[in-house]
């Protein structure tokens, strides 16, 4: 049985989305801002804390973005086989959102084209959309704005096999310590490990979309995030790189097999103003 | 809501002198009273300051980023004059959100000042720019360019867009309006809270926090 969408219906979600998650952080990071400045030991660090929570209320409040950087409107959608897309093109219908969420809704617009000194597309369209075909006739769409500050400073490498766990932890540290001040810690860092080139960088930008502090299933990794997590945590960055242990408040890690000959590992650097909005039509 | 500054006593000017100590004082521990300062920076002004000082900055500065940075070397290049006189200003990498109507500014908050860094020791010689505010870490370049000509780099709390935005009393386009969020602005600002980053001393907050709060895990 095909259940019918409307491009409408998804044009105003995703407007709606765009809003949403700009102007209201979420719980989970709210949550875990208030316990990093019950931890944090440097005074300079716990002010910024500070700052970072009245800002989100602020935020909230007025309806003002948590951020200037309302970044790259990034899509993901989880599209039931058995859903049929009808009044247009799904994808238009997506970017029709984007434009309508970030003009309406006094958001940035930071896309420019074409990418070598182009000039900014006026709507912050195109959105960067990667769709999932799932069983089932539901939809879900998740908007999650990425801002520049953080996507700068995430990297991804191909290590050999040999490296091996301690060369994914080298990697990840060594990523987060050269990001230092720049990309606004404390930092959510999502970790993708395996597939291959283009998946691990997938697989990191959407392990930043877990729940935040929710471990992953399998107790290997659980363990990887805690122990990376305390590492991170060890540098001495702190909130706002003005010095502090609460350099991180999660590492989320996703996996998937490699090939033989490859250890892929990306990393995805998220700054607090960790956004991201679903709904599922 | 009240945006809440650590503390808004002023530091009256006779008191400057008293605040001023040699370089690895205790102020750089974070518990360090509150500076006012008001644009322009006198030269006095960016000599009392230290990597680690809470400051709260009051009058005009300017705001302007990567786009215009361009511009601004472009005419220095050419041997016109600018749209602004920099002398003793202070500029912020800042693209704010477009403003809701009836408001001033939309979310506001500081951009990674890293990629103004090619141009920055260039506009500090040639106009006497005396401070910029952003987040992130500056070239060996610029903070060679803050020692030499007694300069000032201030960090703001990256993010905290919203709040910012209630410290822009004024906004207006000076310059660049097409280019959007990058356009020239100049903003009033009451009690905007910034930390020194780069002294004119070669103090590094970023690097004296590492030195301080890092731990050697144990194996």
């Amino acid at each position: 049985m095909t259940r019918i969408i409307t491009c409408d219906e998804i044009t105003r979600a995703v407007a709606d989305l765009c809003r949403q998650a700009n102007y209201y952080l979420g719980e989970d990071v709210r949550g875990a801002l208030e316990g990093a400045l019950a931890r944090e030991v440097s005074p300079q660090g716990k002010d910024v804390l500070n700052q970072l929570l009245e800002n989100a209320a602020i935020a909230a409040a007025e309806e003002v973005p948590i951020c200037q950087d309302t970044g790259v409107a990034v899509v993901f959608l989880e599209l039931g086989q058995e859903v049929q897309v009808q009044g247009g093109y799904l994808y238009d219908a997506i970017n029709a959102g984007v434009r309508q969420g970030y003009t309406e809704g006094y958001l940035r617009k930071s896309m420019v084209y074409p990418p070598l000194d182009g000039r900014n597309t006026g709507d912050n369209t195109p959105a960067i959309i990667h769709t999932e075909i799932v069983p089932g006739d539901k939809l879900t769409i998740t908007v999650a704005p990425k801002g520049g500050g953080s996507e700068n400073m995430s990297a991804a490498v191909m290590l050999a096999p040999a490296a091996g766990i301690r060369g994914v932890k080298e990697f990840v540290l060594e990523t987060v310590k050269k990001a230092g001040p720049n990309p606004c810690p404390p930092l959510i860092v999502g970790v993708g490990i395996g597939g291959n080139f283009e998946k691990c960088a997938l697989l990191a930008k959407k392990a930043l979309l877990r729940p935040l502090g929710e471990p992953h299933p399998l107790e290997g990794i659980a363990t990887l995030e805690r122990d990376l997590l305390e590492s991170i945590n060890c540098l001495g960055i702190g909130p706002g790189g003005f010095g502090g242990r609460m350099t991180a408040l999660a590492v989320h890690v996703e996996i998937f097999a490699r090939h033989i000959a490859s250890l892929p590992v990306a990393v995805n650097i998220q700054c607090h103003a960790a956004r991201h909005k679903s709904i599922t039509l | 809501m009240e945006v809440s500054h650590p503390s808004t006593q002023p530091a009256p000017g006779s008191s400057l002198k008293r605040l001023v100590g040699p370089a690895g004082d205790n102020r750089r521990t974070g518990d360090s009273p509150i500076r006012h300062l008001h644009t322009p920076l006198s030269v006095d002004d960016v000599e009392s300051l230290r990597a680690g000082d809470r400051v709260l900055i009051s009058g005009v500065i300017y705001a302007a980023r990567d786009s215009a940075h361009k511009r601004l070397v472009e005419l220095l290049d050419r041997g016109e004059e600018l749209p602004v006189d920099l002398k003793g200003q202070v500029i912020y990498y800042v693209g704010p959100t477009p403003a809701r109507p009836g408001r001033v500014t939309g979310a506001a908050g500081p951009t990674t000042s890293g990629r103004m860094d090619p141009y920055t020791p260039r506009l500090i010689a040639a106009t006497g720019l005396k401070g910029m505010i952003g987040k992130g870490f500056r070239s060996p370049e610029v903070k060679k360019a803050l020692v030499d000509h007694k300069a000032v780099y201030f960090a703001a709390v990256g993010g905290a867009g919203a709040l910012i935005a209630r410290c822009i009393k004024k906004a207006e386009i000076v310059a660049y309006p097409e280019l959007g969020p990058e356009a020239l602005r100049a903003l009033e600002v009451e009690d905007l809270p910034v930390t020194v980053i780069n002294d004119c001393y070669g103090g590094d907050l970023y690097t004296e926090a590492l030195a301080r709060y890092s731990i050697k895990e144990v194996p």
